[in-house]
């Protein structure tokens, strides 16, 4: 079986500080990591290699940086990682990157394709959605769990906001993925070791299945009009608690919201 | 010159601090309360082929350098000093005699089954009446044809109560003195050994430190280490890596104590604004920043004089005793800033005090390091 996982380089938001004065993010000195959700869909693929044997490719697009998270999935167990990295793909909105992705992967082999559900930069939850239509491939979004089944098909869980929903897919398909239902195992030493021994493949916008006119800024519809600090308005919620547990709700609603 | 960490080990690094926080924070005070041996840690290290992290592939390891291994002994130490030495004693003390002095079956007998973490390693040098002075052995080793019979016993012994191998030293010629000294290979197993009682210690407390019990312990021939009456010679060159092990469990104390006052001092107010804003901390911090940064040089660059197969001796003893002394000091001063909180178990600087003490004291004592930092400077 041959897998392909979806992966994003993204600002630690936990550890991301606003200007106070001007009210806009301080990126500097913040560390990039793997974007949680997509390390989850990466844990998936592995254990999905470990379960059934399979080959897994991790693809991401960025800038030349982004090869850190590569690294780090072939420490983590991947066997072939591709770096989309081209001046053509910046200034690219959702509908472009997924665009971009899609062709990459129309030139790979592949029984299934994992995405993460969002990234904690942007948060929206389209990527994934939107590649399974370039690709023309069923998808299913919010997956807990997945098993394939003898004949290819795959049984999957998929999480609601109030239930769980059990579907079986035939064939080829695209999952989204939540990282709390995969907790992602950690890179090994001699992994780590090797990283950096291994090829992390560079592929330009040439290499890939695509009009290069709906790359990068020029395929993307979506341009940014005003961006501003949320007002809070919400009532909010009311705990009537001690004070040690008053400290313990509030901490764990901060991290939920990856404020500290 | 190049102070940074390559990519490797800042992909190592991102892993093993996460490792520490996550998996071996969490038990740090239980293990030490309770005075608990932490087997699952070690399960979890060894799945991660912690456990082997200097040996090379062909015996099982994991490849990668010293420095890797001393990062990995900073990080645990920093929330759990039990944890540090146990990898410390496993990898410098037990697979390094074994890989350094071994022979090509020794290698393959015992280095996987230690570097995969399947077997925990110790290693005993000490005795009731041998302690700085390790020349006055009083366990004998007897040839008796196939084997040797060995009698006495060994004291303090890091990790024996789970260990698997032990490299130990006795007494094969005692008219030779130290030249009369060998190395052995000694399995839990072997008929006449067992582990004696296990000692109630002020600090790295879930470490298991025992005594060594040899009553006509049989040991086949074939597991003399390295040649016969070369034992002192081995056990001393075993030391000097291992101090490069306790350096870095001293800095990783250290660090722990730097972060946990940091944090506290920015928290705790008093006279209507935070301690960390009083000069008296600023200055004070300050000083201690300053050396922890200085010990993990030390320690940083004794490593890599290992990894480059330069002499390390004087630089171990260096590292060791810089290290040994700033933990000490870094958290004696961190109880006294966390004050009366300090001094009680609700917060682990009063634990990694404790903690500290014994990076002056074992593997040689603060007192032998000037002895051999001296010993090559007037050499």
């Amino acid at each position: 079986m041959n897998i392909i996982v979806c992966i994003k380089q993204v600002p630690d938001t936990t550890e991301i500080k606003i200007d106070p004065v001007k009210n806009t993010l301080i990126r500097e000195g913040v560390p990039s990591i793997m974007n949680p959700d997509d390390k989850g869909g990466l844990e998936l693929a592995l254990q999905m290699k470990d379960k059934y044997g399979a080959n897994v490719t991790v693809i991401t697009m960025g800038p030349p940086q982004a090869d850190l998270i590569l690294r780090e999935a072939f420490a983590m167990g991947v066997d072939r990682a591709i770096l989309l990295s081209d001046r053509k793909f910046a200034g690219a909105d959702t509908l472009a990157t997924s665009y971009a992705l899609a062709g990459a992967i129309k030139t790979l082999d592949y029984d299934l394709i994992i995405a993460g559900r969002q990234a904690i930069d942007g948060d929206t939850a389209q990527v994934g959605p939107e590649m399974a239509e370039h690709l023309g491939l069923p998808q299913v979004s919010y997956v807990i769990d997945a098993e394939r089944k003898e004949n290819g098909n795959f049984i999957v869980k998929k999480e609601n906001e109030d239930s769980v929903q059990t579907l079986e897919v035939e064939g080829k398909c695209v999952l989204t993925v939540l990282a709390s239902a995969f907790e992602a195992r950690y890179m090994t030493v001699a992994g780590i070791v090797d990283a950096y021994n291994k090829e992390v493949e560079v592929w330009g916008a040439d290499k890939l299945d695509v009009d290069e006119n709906k790359l990068g800024l020029k395929g993307s519809p979506t341009k940014v009009w005003q961006s501003f600090p949320k007002q809070l308005k919400a009532p909010g919620e009311v705990f009537e608690v001690s004070e040690e547990e008053a400290v313990e709700i509030i901490v764990k609603k901060l991290k939920e919201k990856h404020l500290i | 010159m190049d102070f940074s960490y390559s990519k490797t080990e800042e992909l190592f690094l991102q892993m093993i601090r996460s490792f520490a926080e996550n998996e071996v924070k969490p038990l740090a005070a239980e293990v030490d309360e309770t005075e608990r041996f932490p087997m699952e840690t070690v399960k979890k290290m060894a799945k991660l082929g912690l456990m082997g992290i200097p040996v090379p592939r062909q015996y099982g390891g994991a490849g990668g350098s010293v420095q890797m291994y001393i990062m990995a002994v900073e990080e645990l130490s920093r929330v759990c000093a039990t944890t540090g030495v146990i990898l410390s004693a496993h990898t410098s003390l037990c697979m390094a005699p074994i890989l350094e002095n071994g022979t090509e079956e020794q290698k393959m007998k015992y280095l996987p089954k230690l570097a995969s973490g399947e077997w925990i390693g110790a290693f005993g040098l000490t005795e009731p009446n041998a302690g700085t002075d390790a020349a006055m052995q009083q366990t004998m080793a007897v040839d008796a044809g196939d084997k040797y019979i060995l009698n006495g016993s060994k004291i303090f012994i890091t990790n024996a109560a789970y260990a698997d191998v032990f490299i130990v030293m006795a007494m094969t010629d005692k008219s030779k003195g130290t030249k009369g000294i060998s190395a052995f290979i000694v399995e839990k197993g072997f008929k006449g050994f067992s582990i004696g009682k296990k000692e109630l210690k002020m600090g790295i407390r879930g470490s298991a430190t025992c005594e060594l019990i040899f009553e006509n312990c049989e040991v086949p021939k074939e597991n003399l280490l390295g040649p016969l009456g070369k034992g002192f010679n081995i056990a001393m060159k075993t030391l000097d890596g291992g101090r490069i092990g306790i350096a870095s469990q001293a800095l990783g104390i250290a660090q722990g104590a730097m972060d946990e006052t940091v944090k506290y001092t920015k928290e705790r107010k008093q006279f209507g604004k935070a301690i960390a804003q009083f000069q008296n901390t600023q200055f004070q911090m300050a000083d201690l920043k300053t050396k922890v940064e200085a010990a993990r040089l030390l320690v940083r660059s004794a490593a890599w004089k290992k990894d480059k197969g330069l002499p390390y001796s004087a630089d171990a003893a260096m590292a060791k005793l810089f290290a040994a002394e700033t933990a000490m000091e870094v958290t004696t001063k961190a109880v006294q800033f966390h004050g009366g909180y300090g001094y009680t178990r609700e917060y682990p600087v009063e634990r990694m005090m404790r903690d500290a003490k014994i990076t002056e004291i074992y593997e040689g004592t603060s007192e032998v390091q000037r002895m051999v930092i001296a010993g090559h400077l007037f050499k």
